[in-house]
């Protein structure tokens, strides 16, 4: 079991460091310090949702909502703080935006345990009605001036460099929140029992049951989780582009899922890793963001964007399909 | 006779449930709009726009009743459109005679139904041979062919479609609009098609139990690869009103399809889980959500109180349906 997990990750990076090597070796400003770091900053909000996408899918549910979570959340959260003119740490800001994702994320959790939805419709719904709540009854402007604690947290490098031509480049602090996050769900899932519970609902709920997993519990702790990580990885996103757009982020939720299947979560549950999952946050980022690099003309990014994800998939579903079992 | 009723109802419950709640909603806007809602020119207004959503909600209806889902679907819709538009507007002479026009647009339907099949091989082919979950197979060729789309035409509308394609769209049949009439005459194919053949049957049996249905010696992949194809034959006509009653084609036209698609089958009583689900649904629950939105249009309700609406009525639908399921149990 443990062998399949790990070859499949090998497998991934293998993938990935043929894909780095090809994009390098067609434009070597692929290398460069400052696309490196761009890429790695671009990984951080897609790396936030898809943890928390992959608690959802390792439980055997999913999650579509997750998208308008964050943007609700963290454009709830700035124009609060711009009303109260707000300048402490940036700890309020977050602790705000990820508390409003909770209660969102109990309400999935609420809807798919209390009346045996299907998640896939639950979310559906939520995420439609969350949007629509946000546009029609709490704003639909772009919020470009967002309180200085946000804009520290943008500018928050661990690393900077200064270029021969006099320009700086940084390496992100926001990474050091996503590895952060990233142990923690590790942690979640390795050690705690909670962690079994979510593996053995996906497996099978019957027998999750019978074995005497609080099921109904499992099902907050997830969709509850999701719905943090959305709403940190939603002011983390509005933060770096320093916007907080009520339109942003559509159609993330697709590439987000995608990331956590092609890092080896099953949709049908009971299986996924954290390192797969970064994996799989990684593939997507570095296939998006090298288009222009390989000289792929902006027209042709969907279909490139397409073709990969459709081999990607269809590589692991034949593989998961000739190792016995999905 | 009365019991027969009784029967009926029981066992079509959450479409019953559904026809009630139409009606209500139905007699809610003429209450609220009196003089604009029970109006000839509202109802003809209406009966032009939901039939392509209609046409989306049956080919989602395919694939959910299998088990699947198809998120290509407007993807698909788009690309036929464009095509077709392409045929008129660069292989068609200009000032051609009415029966040239006229040849070219059954050139271009047939078109349209080729690509849309041809689409839908492509996703049957993944799903069923490769064995890609249908959400990620759809999401994957969604991508790709609205990507050939925006290839195609540089992501502007093609526009200059000759007069005469627009009746498909816009002309009607005395008092019926051509739209509406072609969604019925599907609506009542895919009732038969569903109900009276073997494959209609197949599906089912498949959508409730895969293993199963391997077993009794269903084809399954075969069954399968031919149900998204007729479901992207439907994307295609849905293409086609689309481009004809809008007078253009254009690569991301329509996108939140996709969602009151799910929406209206879901509503409708098809399972998302797959295995049942009924073609009448479909039709409640498009004038369902019809009726609303074109009620909320003349209450002058933003599109995103509409969003919210939509959300809140498939929960709230969801749940009711969950309270009478339970109560009928026992």
């Amino acid at each position: 079991m443990n062998k399949i997990f790990k070859r499949n990750e090998l497998w991934l990076f293998c993938i990935l460091a043929l894909l780095a090597f090809l994009v390098g070796g067609s434009n070597s400003s692929f290398w460069s310090r400052t696309n490196l770091f761009s890429l790695f900053k671009s990984s951080v909000v897609m790396g936030v949702f898809a943890l928390g996408v992959l608690l959802v899918i390792v439980s055997g549910g999913i999650d579509i909502s997750f998208p308008a979570v964050a943007v609700f959340s963290f454009y709830i959260t700035v124009k609060y703080l711009l009303y109260i003119k707000f300048t402490g740490s940036i700890v309020m800001p977050f602790v705000m935006s990820m508390t409003i994702g909770i209660i969102l994320g109990l309400l999935n959790a609420f809807l798919i345990s209390t009346f045996k939805l299907i998640p896939l419709i639950v979310t559906l719904g939520t995420g439609s009605a969350v949007t629509g709540f946000l546009r029609a009854f709490v704003g639909t402007t772009t919020l470009s001036n967002l309180p200085q604690p946000l804009i520290d947290f943008s500018r928050w490098n661990i690393y900077t460099e200064t270029l021969a031509d006099g320009s700086v480049i940084g390496f992100s602090g926001s990474f050091l929140i996503f590895v952060a996050l990233a142990l923690l769900v590790a942690f979640i899932l390795r050690v705690t029992t909670m962690g079994r519970g979510v593996y053995a609902l996906g497996g099978d709920q019957i027998a999750a049951v019978r074995a005497g997993f609080p099921v109904r519990k499992i099902y907050y702790f997830t969709y509850g989780m999701a719905g943090a990580l959305a709403g940190i990885a939603g002011i983390i996103h509005c933060s770096l582009i320093r916007l907080a757009n009520p339109r942003d982020l559509e159609g993330i939720e697709l590439e987000v899922i995608a990331a956590v299947v092609l890092g080896g979560a099953s949709l049908t549950g009971g299986k996924g890793t954290v390192l797969g999952t970064i994996l799989g946050v990684f593939l997507i980022v570095l296939i998006k963001g090298s288009l222009i690099l390989v000289g792929i003309p902006t027209d042709w990014q969907k279909v490139t964007i397409g073709v990969v994800l459709i081999t990607a998939t269809a590589l692991t579903a034949y593989r998961s399909a000739t190792h016995g079992g999905r | 006779m009365a019991q027969g009723l009784g029967k009926i109802i029981k066992s079509e419950n959450n479409i019953f449930q559904l026809a009630v709640i139409t009606i209500c909603t139905f007699a809610l806007m003429c209450w609220l709009l009196p003089g604009t809602f029970l109006t000839m020119r509202n109802f003809r207004s209406m009966s032009f726009q939901f039939p392509e959503l209609g046409i989306l909600s049956l080919a989602m209806m395919l694939a959910m009743l299998t088990g699947g889902i198809d998120l290509s679907l407007v993807g698909i819709a788009n690309l036929a459109s464009i095509l077709g538009a392409f045929v008129f507007v660069k292989l068609m002479p200009a000032n051609s005679s009415h029966e040239v026009v006229v040849a070219y647009i059954v050139g271009v339907v047939a078109l349209a139904l080729f690509v849309g099949m041809s689409c839908g091989l492509l996703n049957g082919f993944l799903i069923s041979k490769l064995n890609v979950p249908p959400i990620l197979a759809t999401l994957g060729t969604m991508q790709f062919y609205t990507g050939i789309a925006i290839v195609l035409t540089k992501g502007a509308a093609v526009i200059g479609l000759p007069t005469q394609y627009s009746v498909i769209g816009n002309g009607s049949l005395g008092v019926f609009s051509i739209p509406l009439i072609i969604f019925i005459v599907l609506l009542i194919f895919f009732a038969i098609l569903l109900r009276k053949t073997n494959f209609g049957i197949n599906l089912y049996l498949i959508g409730s139990n895969a293993k199963a249905a391997i077993f009794s010696g269903i084809k399954v992949n075969k069954n399968l690869m031919i149900s998204y194809m007729i479901g992207g034959c439907l994307a295609g006509l849905a293409g086609l009103i689309m481009s004809s009653r809008t007078n253009a084609a254009k690569a991301d036209y329509g996108t939140s399809y996709i969602l009151q698609s799910i929406l209206v089958a879901v509503l409708g009583g098809v399972k998302p889980t797959g295995g049942s689900g009924k073609a009448i649904g479909i039709l409640i629950a498009v004038l369902a959500l019809q009726f609303l939105s074109s009620g909320f249009s003349m209450l002058r309700f933003s599109n995103f109180a509409k969003e919210f609406v939509w959300g809140v009525f498939l929960l709230a639908i969801m749940i009711v349906n969950y309270f009478t399921n339970e109560r009928n149990k026992t």
